[in-house]
């Protein structure tokens, strides 16, 4: 790990700040996706401003009914919410499928929206990635590709994005607010937090430098039967080969939200109006730009199945 | 180097560390608790799982000067060979290992698993999110997913872990 130097942050405007000024800075919240990359040298911040004491860990309601969650709230915290395992279940599930129960207590809101790819080859310094260094290629196209998106990839890099908690957010039109160095605060829909790699998969968010996120919120509860199904290589603490997050109403109208398949969760709300036609309307509209690679095709026929064995659950 | 103060077990520490000091080196290399284990050293064994304010966390993913002022639990702190606490008793009686590495995280682990039930947090496998969280072998196993056991004891620490929770259920 390089060396680096160390703050507390006392406000988010101060950590802001802070990130502004400072060279090379980064927050650290929960830790277990940065220090896992400080110790392989693929993240090198020579600064860390730790956010934890900046009491964004509550979770309250909105004016409108739907609920405030502070950036710092851990992953448990938040999936074991009451409001949340009645509204909003399908975020619960979605964080209970995550990591491991020791995981979830560190991880944040905001780590978690924040957590890099687990492309095996971003990880391996040895070789060409660029994402870790741009400009040198990517190991995957060619290589070993079964984890790696199938849709929204570029000639640069075709890493999906490995959260969860995304997926149910993206369903659930969440909304994230943050500070910039500057003091300014803006809001920033989920459906536009993630970039696809295009030429520049370095650049994951649209966060600004410095922009610190305070809050995730969720819009009043939309009813409906919630469930988010995830198919992995084990039962438990494994990342996703394909995720389905759904809300089916009575009428049969819905929400779909794809994880393991992109740069970031993947919804088309287009395709939503084929819900009642099945799983297969459904995922064709979804997934009809698909360029899959010899070893991930499995997602697609995979996805179509995840998602109608959700429906059929939905609809018992 | 940052200075930071944590109690370990029950006594005050006072350490002065290089920042990229982990928790689990300022545990092992520095305060000599050699009970918490590094398998991985990346989050994915559970080999260092220690608890820290009342939760389970893996040792290796954190920073010692992110714990100013924490309450730490190892596995030294939760009994002694005199005195063991009943989740280690139940191990020892069940053989609950084979080579021991992963023991002290899957004790430390297990220990926080029970409370995290008490405290109805629900899990992967908790069929009814409203209801309150009933105990069951598969909300055990689910629960211990974080902690690996390359000896693949896992049997005999399921019967340990039964054991203890339905003495406490
Ligand atoms: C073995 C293992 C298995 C896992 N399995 C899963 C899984 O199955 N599903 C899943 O979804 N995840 C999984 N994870 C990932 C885990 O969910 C993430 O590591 C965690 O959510 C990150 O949150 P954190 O608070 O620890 O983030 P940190 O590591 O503290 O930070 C992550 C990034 O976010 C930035 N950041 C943090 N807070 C803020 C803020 N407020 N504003 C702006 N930037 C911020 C940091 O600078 C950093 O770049 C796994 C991790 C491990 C190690
Ligand atoms: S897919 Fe993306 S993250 Fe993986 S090697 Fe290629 S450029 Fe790097
Ligand atoms: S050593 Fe911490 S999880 Fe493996
Ligand atoms: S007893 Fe050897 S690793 Fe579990």
């Amino acid at each position: 790990m390089r060396t680096f130097s160390y703050e507390r942050a006392a406000s988010p405007d101060a950590a802001a700040a802070a990130a502004g000024q400072a060279t090379n800075a980064k927050f650290i919240a929960g830790g277990t996706n940065l220090l896992d990359l400080m110790k392989l040298e693929i993240e090198t911040p020579a600064h860390l401003i730790d956010v934890n004491g900046l009491a964004l860990d509550r979770i309250d309601a909105t004016a409108d009914g739907g609920l405030r969650i502070g950036a710092l709230v851990r992953n448990t915290d938040l999936a074991a919410d009451g409001r949340v395992r009645r509204d909003y279940a399908v975020l619960s599930r979605a964080l209970l499928a995550g990591a491991s129960g020791q995981l979830r207590n560190k991880a944040t809101t905001a780590g978690n929206l924040l957590q890099r790819t687990r492309c095996p080859y971003f990880y391996d310094t040895n070789l060409p990635c660029n994402k870790r260094k741009p400009g040198s290629g990517c190991a995957a196209i060619g290589g070993f590709s079964r984890q790696h998106a199938v849709i929204g990839a570029s000639e640069a890099c075709i890493a999906t994005h490995p959260s969860d908690m995304a997926v149910a957010m993206r369903a659930l039109d969440a909304v994230i607010e943050t500070v910039r160095p500057d003091g300014a605060t803006r809001t920033i829909p989920i459906a536009e937090l993630h970039r696809l790699p295009g030429d520049h998969p370095e650049v994951e968010t649209t966060l600004a430098p410095g922009e610190l996120i305070t809050a995730v919120v969720l819009p009043k509860p939309v009813g409906g039967a919630q469930a988010y199904r995830k198919v992995r290589d084990r039962a438990s603490y494994a990342f996703a080969l394909v995720s389905v997050a759904a809300i089916v109403q009575p009428d049969g109208s819905g929400r779909v939200a794809l994880g393991g398949v992109a740069h970031k969760p993947w919804r088309v709300e287009a395709a939503e109006a084929e819900l009642p036609r099945g799983a297969k309307a459904v995922t064709a509209r979804l997934l009809a730009d698909a360029r899959p690679t010899r070893d991930n095709a499995f997602k697609l026929p995979l996805a179509e199945r995840t998602l109608s064995a959700v429906l059929r659950e939905a609809r018992a | 180097m940052t200075r930071v103060s944590f109690d370990v077990n029950g006594e005050p520490h006072q350490l002065e560390l290089d920042t990229r000091t982990t928790l689990l080196d300022a545990l092992r290399e520095h305060l000599h608790l050699t009970g918490t284990k590094k398998g991985c050293d990346h989050g994915q064994c559970g080999a260092c799982t220690v608890i820290v304010d009342g939760r389970r966390i893996n040792s290796c993913l954190t920073l010692a000067v992110m714990h100013q002022g924490n309450e730490i639990t190892t596995i030294e702190g939760l009994g002694s060979p005199e005195q063991l606490h009943p989740m280690q008793a139940a191990f020892v009686k069940h053989d609950g290992y084979q080579c021991g590495y992963c023991t002290p995280g899957q004790i430390c682990s297990a220990v926080a698993v029970l409370d995290e039930i008490r405290a109805g947090i629900p899990s992967h496998v908790t069929a009814d999110l409203i209801a309150p969280v009933r105990l069951s072998n598969a909300e055990l196993r689910e629960r211990m997913s974080g902690n690996i056991c390359r000896c693949g004891a896992y049997s005999n620490i399921a019967e340990a872990i039964g054991e203890v929770a339905g003495r406490s259920a």
